[in-house]
Parts: structure tokens; sequence; C-alpha cells
């Protein structure tokens, strides 16, 4: 079954001053239109590193590139630089983290949104401006006519996101790639963009790639899930899979520094020790081992020695671990357990 | 934008007043008597005293400060009796040693100054800003470095020895051109014009280097901002990338230093003017020092810090009408 876009076997390496970064080693996931999939991972997991070979912006000079993302009928690995302009913008579009430090500050907003039609279609300026102010109007920005003669410095955070992802529609593109659209806005205003995505997402059918680290709003709009660690997918499934029925230890660990407000109050977080591996010397078996308090209870040292596979365990659902079936079975459920026994509240009463 | 001119305005005058008292201080401090210099041979201390009364360097130093500025709002008149004469408005003084208006040699000298100025300008910021693109999209390359050393070096030698190294090939050793004495324009244009390429390229050559250094900078910093990811993921050019998104944005806080230097060269370069005997403001100032000619001094010091005073203010402005976030006010 082949989807929209379809990533297999990805690898990114890039030469720096330190030595060769391999900063995703074999990344396969894939998304159908009118569908959302949530990367997601620490920073230096590899998600921005493999969105911005999606898009073909990486620096061709210092990196390399193999496997195949497939993009439709096109393959975009290995594609020529002409061909890539010609997708980029038109078919698939890409939302920033900061939107005022991703807008020109010297064009107005208006004019930018012509730019990234008048690009891709031999419309006059003026048609392309009526486009630009019916976008604008679309993703909510009140007052498009006046708007659009602004710079984005006279906009807010959130107005700015809003001006994005108006840019990022206008040539109504089948894929949308959103690198922590909602990481650089205040709380109230994420909810907002993200709502408006999600509108938008229904009205174009557009196939989202959303790279985030926050669960919550993967919770909110992902259809299936993709977890990265060490530039390598660690879990891969649907949003149902990954939030309910988790099977590998850096997705617990994700899943357990995360806040909640209906666990018990002031119960602890329980984050993950340690850091993310340096991309430069990976290590040789499974690369979450150094952090993971669960290698014990594999055979032998394979998590040491053994690179784990991607393995579905279910439909739709697969991992990279050591850990059989039952051990997951049964240290899983021992991880509810023991966040419940730990907390300070129970400990005090 | 009307208020904000105008208040910039007033703080110009009170500026350049400010910077005329302290010059006019600084220069009466100093162990010569600008009487002395009127007579020469003939001094005796009957004339000078006759010729300080005339001059008017008999009067306490704020009622000279005061006929000073009074000159220059109305004009003045030297002397008394048969001997006066005229200096009108705006007066600068008079300069006793060359026996002139110092507002008339300045006049005289201003042009030859702004065409070596001009024509230097030019000349960098087409060569600067190129070589400094140039080397920012190769960066790393042979051509970034190359152009990087040739900067250095550029930059590194000082005028005199630039302009002199241009005379010995170009005039002696290659003899590619006669030497190029100062032909007034009236007499013979080409003459003129000829007299100037020497100054130029050596002026330019500085400034170029330090241009090319500057922009290559500039650039590079713009071609790693987030914007310039965007307009790739548009699907623009590179051409256009760089071209419009890159340049525009880039370019920017080289014309605040561009305005800056250019009036500074406005203000004479006095090193490169001496070496080719170019008789612009440089050349005035540095003879008025030699030849301690206070009035002259005073007078070409204000003029160039007027200069200096006023391209600030255009450059103020001109920031804000190239880059939208700035607000005047």
């Amino acid at each position: 079954m082949s989807r929209f876009l379809e990533v297999d076997d990805l690898h990114v390496s890039f030469r720096t001053e330190d030595g060769v970064v391999q900063a995703v080693d074999g990344v396969s996931f894939g998304v159908d239109k009118g569908e959302t999939i949530a990367i997601v991972g620490e920073s230096g997991s590899g998600k921005s590193v493999t969105s911005a070979s999606i898009m073909g912006l990486h620096n061709r000079r210092t990196t390399t590139i193999t496997g195949s993302i497939r993009l439709g009928d096109d393959e975009i690995v290995g594609a020529s630089d002409h061909r890539l302009r010609e997708l980029r913008g038109k078919r698939m579009a890409m939302i920033f983290q900061d939107p005022l430090s991703s807008l020109h500050p010297f064009f107005t907003i208006g004019k930018q949104l012509v730019e990234a039609l008048q690009v891709h279609s031999d419309l006059s300026k003026a048609q392309a401006r009526v486009r630009a102010v019916e976008m604008l109007q679309k993703v909510g920005i009140p007052n498009p006519e006046k708007r659009a003669g602004e710079y984005p410095h006279q906009l807010s955070g959130g107005m700015r996101q809003r001006v994005m992802i108006a840019m990022s529609l206008m040539n109504d593109p089948d894929l949308i790639i959103a690198d922590e659209p909602t990481t650089a806005l205040d709380v109230t205003v994420q909810a907002q963009i993200i709502e408006l995505m999600k509108k938008l997402q229904d009205e174009f059918g557009t196939a989202i790639v959303l790279i985030t680290h926050d669960l919550g709003v993967v919770a909110e709009t992902a259809d299936s899930v993709a977890v990265m660690y060490g530039g390598r997918v660690v879990e891969r499934g649907s949003v149902r899979d990954i939030f309910y029925r988790p099977q590998m230890p850096y997705t617990w660990g994700l899943l357990s520094s995360l806040p909640r407000l209906d666990d018990e109050r002031l119960a602890r977080l329980d984050p993950i020790p340690g850091n993310p591996p340096s991309l430069i010397n990976l290590p040789k078996g499974c690369v979450f081992r150094p952090r993971c308090q669960y290698h014990q209870f594999v055979e032998g040292n394979r998590c040491e020695t053994e690179r784990p596979v991607l393995d579905e365990v279910a439909t739709g659902h697969s991992i990279r671990c050591h850990l059989d079936a039952a051990q997951r079975e049964r240290l899983g459920t021992e991880r509810l357990m023991v966040k419940t026994v730990t907390s300070p509240l129970k400990e005090g009463a | 934008m009307g208020t904000y001119i105008a208040r910039r305005l007033i703080a110009m005058m009170l500026l350049l007043i400010a910077l005329s008292i302290i010059v006019f201080l600084l220069f009466a401090a100093l162990p010569t008597n600008p009487a002395a210099l009127t007579c020469g041979k003939q001094c005796t201390p009957q004339v000078i005293r006759q010729n300080e009364i005339r001059l008017g360097y008999d009067k306490p130093i704020y009622v000279q400060y005061g006929s000073f500025m009074k000159g220059i709002a109305v004009g003045r008149t030297f002397g008394s009796g048969s001997q006066t004469f005229e200096c009108p408005a705006p007066c600068l003084g008079y300069s006793f040693f060359r026996g002139a208006n110092v507002t008339d040699l300045i006049k005289d000298r201003l042009p030859v100054t702004a065409v070596e100025a001009l024509g230097a300008f030019v000349l960098w910021m087409v060569a600067g800003v190129s070589i400094g693109i140039l080397a920012a999209l190769r960066r790393g390359k042979w051509q970034d470095r190359l152009s990087m050393a040739l900067a250095l070096v550029g930059y590194s030698f000082p005028s005199f020895f630039i302009g002199l190294v241009l005379l010995f090939f170009v005039v002696f050793k290659f003899k590619i051109m006669a030497y190029p004495a100062y032909t007034p324009f009236s007499s013979d244009p080409g003459a003129y014009l000829r007299s100037f390429i020497l100054p130029w390229i050596t002026l330019a050559v500085l400034y170029a280097a330090l241009y090319a250094r500057l922009t290559r900078n500039q650039m590079l910093d713009t071609m790693g901002e987030d914007f310039i990811r965007t307009a790739r993921a548009k699907g623009l050019t590179e051409r256009v990338v760089v071209g419009k998104h890159g340049l525009r944005a880039g370019l920017t806080p080289i014309v605040t230093a561009a305005g800056l230097d250019l009036s500074a060269l406005l203000g004479g370069a006095v090193i490169t003017e001496q070496v080719f005997g170019l008789p612009g403001l440089g050349k005035l100032t540095l003879d008025a020092v030699l030849q301690s000619d206070l009035p002259l001094m005073t007078a070409t010091v204000l003029v160039i810090a007027s200069f200096i005073v006023v391209a600030n203010l255009v450059v103020d402005l001109l920031y804000a009408v190239i880059d939208p976030r700035v607000r005047l006010g």
C-alpha cells in the first residue's frame, strides 16, 4: 500500500567540523491526503532534518541523502534542483516555528503572499493579490485588505503564524510540513492555530507532517505518530496506539514526562534520565540503551551489540526494541503502577 | 516624521554651535598670534599690534566668537577707515596668510573634493559590494579566499602607500599615463578628469577592501536567516532568493556605513590629496595647519563637522525609508 507521501529507509548525514553527523538513520513513514502524521522527539532526534529533506531544503554541499521520499509520482531524493523548485511551494509547503524570523522583515505581507503564488502561476499581480487577501480572510485575519499592506513586525505572533499558514496554502498544496508551528506562540494562541490547521485540512484535504515535541498537540491533531530518537523511528503507530498502548521504553518515558491534569496533583513528573546521544558517534546497538531503565531484562547484551529492527507488534504499530511481548506487557503495566505508588501526595498522607 | 526632522535639525544646530565654541576655545589657546602672520618679514611689534586691532584680535574671546557667528549669519566687515574689506555672509573668516575670504577658499576647493569623493564612492561601492556578494556566495571556495586575501592586503596598506605604488607603476615604471597634474576643468576637461583617476583608485582600493568584507559578512548572516529558508521553501530560484530577499536585507546596514564614509571623505582625503597634489579640501586643511592659518583651520574643521552631522541625519532618514521596522519619533 503506497501512501501519498512515502518516506522509505531515509538516511541523511552531513559533514561538520567534528565529523560526520548521521542525523537520520533509516527512517520510514507515510501519510495520505487529509491525514496528519506527527513526528515526535527531543531536539536532535532528526525530526527537523527529516522535514528539510522532504522539502529539499538541506545544504546540498555537505549533506548526503539516500533512501526514498515519494510524493505522489515524484521521487524527491536525487531530483533535480529545477524539479524540486517546481514542487516546493506548489505541491508541498512548509510552516516554520518562528513566524517573525521566517517572514521577510522588509516586504509587506501581501507582497510575500503574492510572490508565493506568482512563482508557480502566470497570474497577474492584481489577480494574485485578490487570492492573497482571500487566503488571509480564510485564516482568520481581520481586515485582510489592510493587513496585506502591513509588515510582519506590525502583527502579533498568532497573526504572523496565520500569515505563514495562508502563505503555505496559496498554491493549494497536497502536503504541508509544519515544523513546530506552535512552539513560539502563547498557549491560548497555540490552540487557535491548531484549530485553524485542522479546519483548513478538512477544507483542502491536505496531508500534514507535523513536527513537534508537544504531545498535547499530537493528541489533538494527529492520526498517526512516529516517535524519533537518535535519528531513528523507535515507535510508530496510530495516535491511539501511542497514547494508550505504547510499547517502547522511550515512548513510555516521553509520556511519563508529560504533566497531566487528571493525574494525582503533585504527582512527580518522571523525566527520562540522561541526554540524547551525539549523532556523531552513535552507540553500536540500540540508540536508547544508555538511557533505558529496562535493558537488563533483555537476555545477553543484545541491547549493546545488536541494533533492534523496526518490528510490527500489531497492525500498523511498530517498535524498535529487544524486549519481548510478555516483558513489554508486564513492564508497561508496572510502569503505570509505580508512578501512582510513588506519588508524593500518597507518601505524605 | 515632520516633528522628528525639526527636532533633529535643532539638535544639529546646537551640536554645531557647541562644536564651534570648542574649536574657537582650542584655537585661541594656541600660542600663535594670527596677527603676526599678516606681515611676514616686515613685522614689528607696532605693525602686529595695529593688525590685531584691525582684525579684532585685541577683543576678548567671546566678542571674537560673537563676530565670527555674526559673520556666518549676516557677513562682516574687517578693519576700519580706508582699509576695510567686506566678507559677505556666510563669512567664515579671513585668511591673513592668503589674503582671501575663507568662504571663497573653501568654495574653490569643495568641487575638487566632491568629484574626488563621489568618483571613489561609486568605484568602491560597485567593486566592494560585488566582491563581497561573490565571496559570500562562494563561501570557503577559492573565490572567497582570494577576494578576502586581497581585501586584507587592500586595507592593510595606508593610503599614501597605495598612492605612491600606483604612481610608481602607472606613471614612472610602465608609463601608462603622464603624471596627472591637476588641471582646472575650464582649461581642459579631459586632463581634469585624468588627474582624478589615480586618487579615485587609491581611495577605492582602501574602501572597497573594507566594504567587501562588510558585505560578505552581512550577506553570510542574512543568508542564514529563517526568511531565506522561507523564500527557498516557496520554490523561488536561487537568483531571486539571493538577489531579492538576500540583498534587500543584507545591504540595508551597508547604506549606513556608506553614507557616513562618504561624508567623511567629502571633508577631504588629506593624505591622498597631498600625494597627488589635488587642491581639495583636505589639502587646504593640511596647509592651514602647517601654516598656522587659524581662521582657515577653524572654518575647515567646522565645515567638515557639518558634513558629518548632516550625513548622519540623512542616513537616519534614509534608514527609516528602507527599513520599515524603524520608526522615527
